[in-house]
């Protein structure tokens, strides 16, 4: 009786499915609150775009690119998955969390760098919210790196096997992860 | 079946602590959520009775407690209502009803994510304990207000409470978190694990409500969370995004409040209008009238909801040309809920209606959310609203709202599925003496605040008798107050009862009430698994008073064929 929980799907698409689709619409409404709430407060502050050149241009395109090229990698550990290619699955996913890391490394000292010149959460409105938003997107970026590591631990071994299906919800939450940096990208850095 | 095989086969004797405590069993979380929920409700109480002493009897001692210095009366508000809404309704209406209900009337064995579903209650009960903890914090618990305002609420030196407001943050971020993971684990068990047979629209209408009410926390709480994460920081990194001197805005914050705030009002209205609405036909032996006009109005009642958060802020200073608009979409809003209080009527109309404590409990939340809904319609046009902003009119218009939402209709629920929860009958007798006590003292302590309000007392006052033209009224506080303790002492039956019941309580049979929703199908209590062969469903869930069947009901899992020619002469 235990298998009917995997068995018994009314809908046709797999419960882990469902369950992450959920879970990342009310994901899209914390940074649609967040960025709404953005938009509303920089509309209505002069003197914005003189904050937002400060921040380094160039660390925050390199990490953009990071960013997507580790979608890319994703998506091809999950059709390594489909293809039953264990060796190339193993290596997207150390590709995809090498660069999640890589991209929080940049934006540490991306942060250092803005301290060490005075900015800080408390140096005004834009950069309070320069520091809410990228901080919450960063703990994103950590905790998809930590679920990243440990379907990569589950794949070394044969662990992974009966749970492949975990790659490609893994995988959706790493896209979303990624699609929000680009809003974040144009919003803070090009204002 | 050969289910049932595998079931013996997988079935292992769990120990006590996966019996009782990690266990991942659906019915058993939803006991815990109970659990919690009625011990943050005895606080909550008790919080009713110190601020109410204090408005009574201002400045004197309160017997069996002491003095209540001004701070100290700002706590109790503040944590009375983060407590009843957040502490009691979410986890009795949701957690517990949620919790025990979609799986066993859609057939399912169990939650489509029980570890998940294990995960969700252990962080509410960890908001709890940081919730809890915060009372006894250097500088006391959070004083701002339940909505807490800022900048009141982001700066220290206002309130002089530092971590009680920090740790009554983090409580909500981790309530709100326990509830996502519920919402997720309900929406995925309603959709995939529908036994065979069982289409939407055969769904009892208080899953149908938990599952909208689920779609409503899910989409409206991330903007509070957002919210919640710039007024942490504002109070603890020294950001400014509620500090006008920084460049903030004070209001972003109402706005972002209230955008939670208003559909939460839903979240926990919706589910006690679907305990009602389960209980309704049971005891008046007859089919829920416009089962599918219900389900529109609930979906279409969601997505209202959505629109109308700023009738909270008609005096805020806020665009005042954002009060039209808003005050026509609360006004909408109530068209969707009047055609619910319509069903439920007509579903009345003409029944064998029985008066159990469970359909007594159902009938008064009807009545009480009554006059809460129809003084909401003052409310929410924004000219009546300026006046009667913040005083107590309002304080009993939504108490008018959630204690018939929580209280009525949770008792409702809890007289009506304790045999399914614990096996045993509850005492019938003792239940109406609970009933009419709650429901007299309950008129009588809110009624009189309409008047109050009208006259202008203020909400959130510590002494009314400091301001010179509430001091005629002081009386009419007098009789709230008494009237509150009376309504608190009438629970003391339910506590006898509901404790008496549990060990003591007939046995209970697996359809005492002869229902027909697939609970009543499973044993009473349910095993683990919850059915012995997966049930199959034949028809909707409310078929009462058949002319074709003996009895006067027809279970959703029972093969019917009617004899030849009834069908026929019937359409």
């Amino acid at each position: 009786m235990n298998s009917k929980v995997e068995t018994l799907i009314a809908t046709g698409i797999p419960a882990g499915k469902v369950g992450m689709w959920w879970f990342l619409a009310s994901e899209i409404t914390v940074f649609g609150g967040l960025i709404a709430s953005y938009i509303v407060v920089r509309l209505g502050s002069p003197g914005w775009s003189e904050a937002g050149a400060r921040l380094n241009f160039s660390l925050g395109l390199v990490n953009t690119f990071v960013l997507l090229t580790s979608s890319l990698t994703m998506v091809l550990a999950f059709k390594a998955v489909g293809e039953k290619d264990p060796k190339g699955l193993r290596t997207y996913l150390g590709f995809t969390i090498l660069l999640g890391l890589t991209f929080l490394t940049i934006k540490a000292f991306e942060y250092g760098g803005e301290f060490v010149r005075g900015y800080t959460p408390a140096a005004g409105i834009f950069w309070s919210f320069y520091y809410g938003m990228t901080g919450l997107h960063a703990l994103h970026v950590f905790a998809g790196v930590v679920v990243n590591a440990i379907v990569l631990i589950a794949a070394l071994g044969e662990i992974l096997k009966p749970h492949e299906h975990r790659v490609e919800l893994a995988g959706l939450y790493w896209h979303f992860v990624d699609i929000v940096w680009i809003f974040l990208f144009p919003l803070l850095y090009l204002t | 079946m050969n289910e049932v095989a595998s079931k013996e086969a997988h079935h292992e004797e769990p120990g006590f602590w996966h019996t009782y405590l990690f266990s991942t069993d659906h019915k058993t979380i939803a006991k815990q959520y109970l659990s919690l929920g009625l011990f943050w409700a005895i606080v909550g109480g008790f919080t009713v009775y110190l601020i109410r002493w204090q408005l009574a009897y201002p400045e004197t001692k309160v017997p069996g407690w002491g003095f209540i210095a001004p701070d100290f009366y700002n706590v109790l508000v503040t944590m009375h209502g983060t407590i009843m809404v957040f502490f009691v309704a979410m986890p009795i209406l949701l957690g517990a009803f949620g919790n025990f209900l979609i799986p066993l009337m859609i057939g399912a064995q169990d939650m489509a994510f029980p570890r998940l579903n294990m995960l969700s209650v252990w962080v509410f009960a960890l908001a709890s304990l940081i919730l809890l903890l915060s009372f006894f914090v250097p500088g006391g618990a959070a004083s701002a207000g339940w909505t807490g305002y800022p900048p009141l609420s982001a700066k220290v030196e206002y309130t002089g409470v530092n971590w009680g407001l920090n740790l009554w943050l983090l409580a909500h971020a981790l309530e709100f978190v326990s509830f996502l993971m519920s919402g997720i684990n309900f929406l995925t068990t309603a959709m995939n694990l529908r036994a065979p047979g069982m289409s939407f629209f055969r769904l009892p209408l208080i899953v149908w409500m938990q599952l909208t009410a689920a779609v409503l926390f899910m989409l409206s709480v991330g903007p509070l969370i957002g919210g919640a994460i710039m007024l942490l920081m504002d109070r603890i990194a020294g950001t400014t995004f509620y500090l006008p001197e920084g460049g903030g805005e004070p209001l972003l914050w109402q706005h972002l409040f209230w955008f939670f705030g208003h559909p939460e009002v839903y979240v926990v209205l919706l589910p006690a209008l679907g305990i009602v609405l389960e209980i309704m036909p049971v005891f008046s032996r007859k089919p829920i009238f416009g089962y599918y006009p219900i389900v529109y109005s609930t979906i279409a009642a969601g997505i209202l909801s959505f629109v109308v958060w700023a009738h909270h802020q008609f005096i805020s200073g806020m665009d005042p040309r954002l009060a039209m608009p808003f005050s026509i979409t609360t006004i909408i809003i109530s068209v969707p809920f009047a055609l619910i209080v319509f069903a439920m009527i007509a579903t009345l109309w003409g029944g064998s209606i029985s008066f159990s404590t469970a359909m007594l409990f159902a009938l008064g939340t009807l009545a009480t959310f009554l006059i809460g809904g129809l003084t909401g319609i003052f409310n929410g046009s924004a000219p009546v609203d300026i006046y009667i902003h913040d005083t107590y009119f309002v304080v009993s218009h939504f108490h008018y709202t959630l204690v018939p939402v929580t209280f009525f209709a949770g008792f409702a629920g809890l007289y009506f599925w304790f045999p399914k929860i614990f096996g045993r009958m509850m005492w019938e007798t003792l239940g109406k003496v609970h009933f009419w006590f709650t429901f007299i003292f309950f008129n009588a302590a809110f009624i009189p605040m309409f008047f109050l309000g009208t006259r202008g007392m203020m909400r959130r006052i510590a002494n009314p008798t400091q301001y010179e033209f509430l001091k005629p009224f002081q009386p009419i506080n007098e009789w709230i107050t008494v009237a509150v303790i009376l309504l608190l002492l009438s629970q003391i039956p339910f506590v006898i009862n509901f404790l008496w019941s549990m060990v003591r309580g007939r046995v209970a049979e697996r359809n005492p009430w002869q229902a027909n929703t697939l609970e009543w199908s499973a044993a009473s209590p349910p095993p683990h698994g919850n059915f012995e062969t997966v049930p199959t469903v034949y028809r909707n869930p409310y078929e009462y008073g058949l002319p074709e069947v003996a009895e006067d009901w027809l279970p959703q899992d029972r093969p019917f064929t009617p004899p030849a020619g009834v069908r026929q002469s019937e359409s």
